[in-house]
């Protein structure tokens, strides 16, 4: 499930958004969208909203995050970048209470708490991020409605990047655009917009 | 049916900070006990599989030992490197090209969490500038996910530390020796939620080391001949979720766990229900809970009614982890899955001691390491 970090760059950066859809808006939201992503080809803006640039399968259909060059379950080589939805449902969580050593951790250096977990997003896969907008570290509960932001995150070496993570979203605000987009049934994923 | 290993001698260096000492001497030490236990010297030794995580080269013990030109292979699987060296060893008797091998495990690590380099684990840096390149969040999130899916409560994690302080108690070769009630496992301070402090093994030194031979041997030592009935790895499969993985799929496949340990009752003709002790990897207590269960041993769920009933402590129907495991003993990354082995001949020879299951005649071992690989060995007198 790693990131393929050797490859050369990643085409799926490329923009080909969906039929009729803008790849890539200007109505990005200030502030986080601005800053220099902590990683690159890891989440891109579409409409104004957040996505992570994942990958899928045009053989079996299936997603990996960050993008990979090749896929997990059935080992096919002709895989494609893809934007993931940015909506989905608490896996599960803890809490990092205790500061990770550094490195890897890069962090500010006066540590925070945060909670962390898994968001099962549509489409099948669950990725891993920092969790924020509870009400307390421990106010976290599985099947929690969660959408995708970008968020400052402030670094030891006293520069500031953006970084991706999940909040509670709440249900029924109606607000879910393109979520079955790119996650199309084989042949169809693998459309979506990466431009970063 | 001996299987197709036998241990022929075994030699254990104490668990535990081990300050002055290095990884290396430790693991010397372990050594020399082993072939004692043996009555064997170090040329007598056909072959060497070694495995060290983070205290050196396991070939370099041939300086103190001695320079025989034996070949010396040195392995490091993460937390599963004890098993690959014994699944090692058995190639190398099993293919006839040798028959007596010595197998030895030993690390030595800093204070506090582990530090692993995204790059060595085939992640890119973002993952661990973020802050999520760490063991303890993985176990926090597998055992939260497991109480919501299987009713276990923080009660049952909190009965599995306290068995492991009182087997430790009476084990002189673990590190966490002070039984610690209930109350206060629960009550100590929070690390990765829902585990609690002294829910976790730390980060120790220690070594083992095993003397091998063919079974066809196995009667021509002074100790009582233990037999390595079956032993098996796994990596993990789509669908298991792993630590290190920035994403998993939601479908849940089998665990790299359940699938060693079947291949493992598979090779043995030996399954659950069916060995008098136990010991499968318990870096925090979730992990002995869900293990149990991935390697058959229990259903899903059943946990909280074992760990109620006292069924899995020293004199249960399922005695687990009788040394203390990984939460009194620490962990040595490259020590843990032989120490398994260890206990598990102690007790099947009946030289435990104080923690001496009654008339033991078979166990299981089970270890389980990032990035999601497992083994497995059934052995038997």
């Amino acid at each position: 499930m790693a990131g393929d970090g050797d490859l050369p760059a990643r085409s799926p950066a490329t923009p080909s958004g969906p039929a009729g859809a803008p790849a890539v808006t200007a109505a990005r939201t200030p502030g986080a969208a601005d800053l220099p992503p902590v990683a690159e080809n890891l989440f891109s803006w579409h409409d104004g909203t957040p996505r992570l640039i994942g990958s899928a399968c045009r053989a079996c259909g299936t997603l990996a995050f960050p993008q990979q060059h090749s896929c997990p379950r059935c080992c096919g080589e002709d895989v494609a970048g893809t934007l993931l939805p940015a909506e989905g449902t608490l896996w599960s969580w803890t809490v990092q209470r205790f500061p990770p050593k550094s490195p890897p951790y890069a962090g500010e250096a006066e540590f925070r708490p945060f909670a962390v977990g898994y968001v099962a997003l549509d489409g099948g896969i669950a990725v891993q991020g920092r969790l924020t907008g509870a009400p307390g570290l421990d106010g976290y509960r599985i099947g929690m409605p969660m959408r995708l932001l970008i968020e400052p995150f402030l670094r030891n070496d006293g520069t500031v990047v953006a970084a991706y993570a999940f909040a509670p979203c709440g249900t029924g605000d109606g607000d879910h655009p393109e979520a079955d987009d790119d996650r199309g049934p084989a042949g169809a994923p693998g459309e979506g917009s990466a431009a970063s | 049916m001996t299987g197709s290993l036998a241990i022929a001698g075994i030699g254990i260096h104490p668990f535990g900070r081990n300050e002055g000492q290095s990884g290396l001497q430790m693991a010397v030490a372990a050594a020399r006990k082993a072939l004692a236990d043996a009555g064997l010297s170090w040329p007598d030794i056909q072959f060497a599989v070694g495995g060290s995580d983070s205290a050196g080269k396991p070939d370099t013990m041939v300086t103190r030992l001695g320079l025989t030109g034996l070949p010396f292979t040195n392995v490091i699987n993460g937390c599963a490197t004890g098993g690959a060296s014994l699944l090692t060893a058995r190639a190398a008797i099993a293919s006839g090209t040798h028959e007596i091998g010595l197998v030895v495990g030993f690390d030595k690590h800093a204070r506090g969490a582990f530090d692993p380099r995204p790059e060595d684990w085939g992640l890119d840096g973002w993952y661990g500038d973020l802050g999520m390149m760490v063991t303890t969040q993985y176990f926090g999130i597998k055992i939260q996910r497991y109480m919501h899916e299987h009713g276990i409560t923080s009660a049952s994690l909190a009965r599995v530390a306290a068995k492991a302080f009182r087997n430790g108690e009476r084990n002189p070769a673990a590190w966490r020796r002070k039984p610690l009630p209930v109350d206060e496992i629960l009550g100590s301070a929070m690390v990765a939620d829902p585990l609690t402090r002294y829910m976790f093994c730390s980060p120790s030194a220690g070594a083992v080391a095993l003397v091998v031979c063919h079974p066809g041997l196995a009667t021509r030592f002074p100790a009582p001949p233990v037999y390595v009935r079956a032993v098996s790895m796994r990596s993990r499969r789509f669908g298991s979720f792993e630590v290190f993985s920035p994403s998993m799929p939601v479908t849940r496949g089998p665990s790299p766990s359940q699938e060693a340990a079947q291949a493992a009752y598979a090779e043995a003709g030996i399954g659950p229900g069916e060995f008098d002790v136990v010991q499968v990897q318990d870096t925090e207590s979730g992990a002995e809970l869900m293990h149990l269960a991935e390697c058959g041993l229990c259903e899903h769920g059943a946990q909280e009614e074992l760990m109620a009933t006292g069924a899995t402590e020293i004199g249960g129907p399922m005695p687990v982890n009788t040394d203390g495991g990984c939460i009194a003993s620490g962990e040595p990354i490259g020590a843990s899955g032989l120490r398994q082995v260890y206990e598990t001949v102690l007790q099947l020879r009946g030289q435990a001691g104080d923690r001496q299951v009654d008339g033991a005649r078979t166990g299981f071992t089970h270890v389980y390491g990032a990035p999601g690989i497992s083994a497995c060995a059934v052995l038997s007198r």
